[in-house]
């Protein structure tokens, strides 16, 4: 542990530019809606009381301090739409984050063996989308998958159907939108992790007679599970809080707690309703982030 | 994996990325209003952008938001990139790196709730400056990241041989050290106004009347379905970016082949 000692002028100077930027338009707002979510929701704007005023007292201020609830966050066990929402939300990012992996491993391996003159071409290729607008890869998938889309059109042409496919404003369309707009997430990190492994070690492996599928599952595939994980991470965590897909692709009875939260604040003004989902799914995403670090923290203080 | 499933494999992905974009594009020079329909060859979707004035105004304002949103993130990922990678442990450290990093994992609606909150309650009318505010906000913890891990790239023992030889502090940052990572800098900018540029959830909370971001403008015509004039924009969009892209590879590539 270093000495803690004081920072020179210019130190703190230096530090206090962001630092002050980060407290008045992260940490406050936050508090903020911690505060909201103790609220009650009134008719009025902002739409939510107990208020605080600069010229209340401390007994003004301990008196309005009487009136905070812990309703909202019952009413969000009780209350089946944000439960529902919750439960949906955490499926489909499970559900997605899974079919990822199984696009995103393939391709990273084939990638990852490919002729090393190539690779940086090809990894490039792969991440370039992710520097284009998400909103427009979002929106093109719309005219495939619709009624009268692309998809339909060319299958109804080839006879393989009578009918168009219901593919258009499904959950299904939330999950192929997840898996389409978050593949580079899921790819980087495993590419990464298998074009750092040592060849010699499957050599080896197959020297001693392993198959090749042997060879995968127990050299190839443990080798890149920090990789995997990573991915996962990348992927699970954004498409819990996932508005624009599930609202530009899934139908009206796709509950995803982003979009819930989003119509809760805009369409029904309950702020303090919003807030305790907002703090609540801040507390869902980051408790496995954190004990995931704790692991990891844990696994390497072991190796020492 | 044999030659002939790598191959296959690699078709399948990129065609998997690609191919949506493409259609995009293609379609947005179907002189025909349906999507399944090729009506012929034509511009006039793109002609038609340039009398959407509201379009227009949105990209402008768009584009000066991601300027200067961009601007001001890298400014302030660089201090907060130097305090945490330079300085000595101080006091609430654990607090900043937290506080700094946390937008990284915090769903955007959840950012942008807590902004419009804020803005409300203190009294502060929302428009260009509170749509610049909410940007920073996302976009520095990604500055931070990327220039916090180029700083611990580059030797600190340099810049404390400058000091010995008689450089300010400041002298030994900018003489020495932001050489080193003008680079990150760069692409650290670049990430910050592509996000900004794409940001529709914190625009719609953040953004107040008369300062309507392009995504905003095509969001609320995507709602309504596919739009030949959206695609053309969308085109426009890509090929941009693709530009970018393809000359950064360019100058990167020529610069190894002079061997620098």
């Amino acid at each position: 542990m270093m000495r803690q000692r004081r920072l020179s002028l210019g130190q703190r100077l230096t530090l206090a530019i962001p630092y002050l930027w980060i407290a008045a338009f992260f940490l406050a707002p936050m508090l903020l809606i911690a505060k909201i979510s103790l609220s009650h929701a009134v008719l009025a704007r902002p739409p939510y009381e107990p208020r605080f005023l600069s010229s209340d007292t401390l007994a003004d201020i301990w008196a309005k301090a009487q009136s905070f609830t812990f309703d909202n966050y019952r009413a969000l066990v009780a209350d089946s739409l944000y439960f529902d929402s919750y439960v949906s939300s955490l499926a489909i990012a499970g559900v997605s984050t899974v079919a990822t992996l199984l696009v995103a491993y393939p391709f990273a391996l084939a990638m990852a063996r490919g002729p090393r003159q190539w690779r940086p071409f090809l990894i490039g290729l792969a991440a370039a989308p992710f520097w284009t607008s998400f909103l427009i890869r979002v929106y093109a998938w719309i005219a495939l998958l619709k009624d009268e889309g692309l998809i339909n059109n060319a299958l109804m042409a080839l006879g393989l159907i009578d009918a168009p496919l219901q593919m258009f404003a499904t959950t299904g369309a939330v999950v192929v939108g997840i898996v389409y707009s978050y593949l580079p997430f899921m790819l980087l990190p495993i590419y990464a992790a298998l074009e750092g492994q040592d060849p010699s070690l499957r050599e080896a492996a197959a020297d001693l007679g392993a198959s090749p599928l042997q060879v995968f599952l127990r050299v190839t595939l443990p080798l890149s599970r920090d990789g995997v994980v990573a991915g996962a991470l990348l992927v699970f965590i954004p498409a819990v809080g996932e508005f624009v897909i599930p609202d530009l692709l899934g139908g009206s009875d796709t509950l995803m707690i982003g979009r819930t939260l989003w119509n809760d604040f805009f369409a029904n003004h309950d702020w303090p309703a919003a807030s305790a989902a907002a703090i609540a799914l801040v507390v869902i995403l980051l408790a496995p982030l954190l004990l995931w670090e704790r692991a990891r923290l844990r696994e390497e203080e072991g190796r020492r | 994996m044999s030659r002939f499933a790598r191959f296959g494999v690699l078709a399948a992905g990129f065609t998997f990325l690609y191919a949506p974009i493409v259609i995009l594009a293609a379609m947005s020079f179907n002189a025909s209003r349906l999507v399944s329909v090729w009506g012929g060859f034509s511009t006039k979707w793109y002609a038609a952008l340039l009398e959407n004035e509201p379009l227009i105004a949105s990209a402008k304002i768009s584009f000066a938001a991601a300027v200067l949103s961009a601007a001001i993130a890298t400014f302030l990922g660089l201090l907060a990139g130097v305090a945490l990678a330079r300085f000595r442990a101080f006091h609430s450290r654990m607090l900043f790196f937290g506080a700094v990093h946390a937008p990284l994992v915090l769903p955007e609606v959840v950012l942008g709730l807590a902004l419009l909150s804020c803005f409300v309650a203190f009294g502060i009318g929302r428009g260009f400056a509170t749509l610049v505010v909410g940007h920073v906000t996302l976009t520095m913890c990604f500055t931070t990241v990327a220039l916090l891990a180029a700083l611990r790239g580059c030797d600190p023992t340099l810049e404390e041989a400058a000091m010995d030889l008689g450089a300010t502090p400041v002298q030994a940052f900018a003489l020495v050290a932001l050489p080193q990572i003008a680079p990150a800098v760069a692409s650290a900018f670049l990430l910050a106004f592509t996000l900004s540029l794409d940001d529709l959830v914190i625009a719609s909370f953040a953004t107040g009347p008369g300062a309507t971001t392009l995504p905003m403008r095509i969001y609320s015509q995507v709602r309504l379905g596919v739009s030949p004039q959206i695609n053309a924009i969308s085109t426009l969009l890509l090929g941009m970016v693709a530009l970018a892209l393809g000359g950064s590879a360019l100058v990167m590539l020529l610069g190894k082949r002079r061997g620098l």
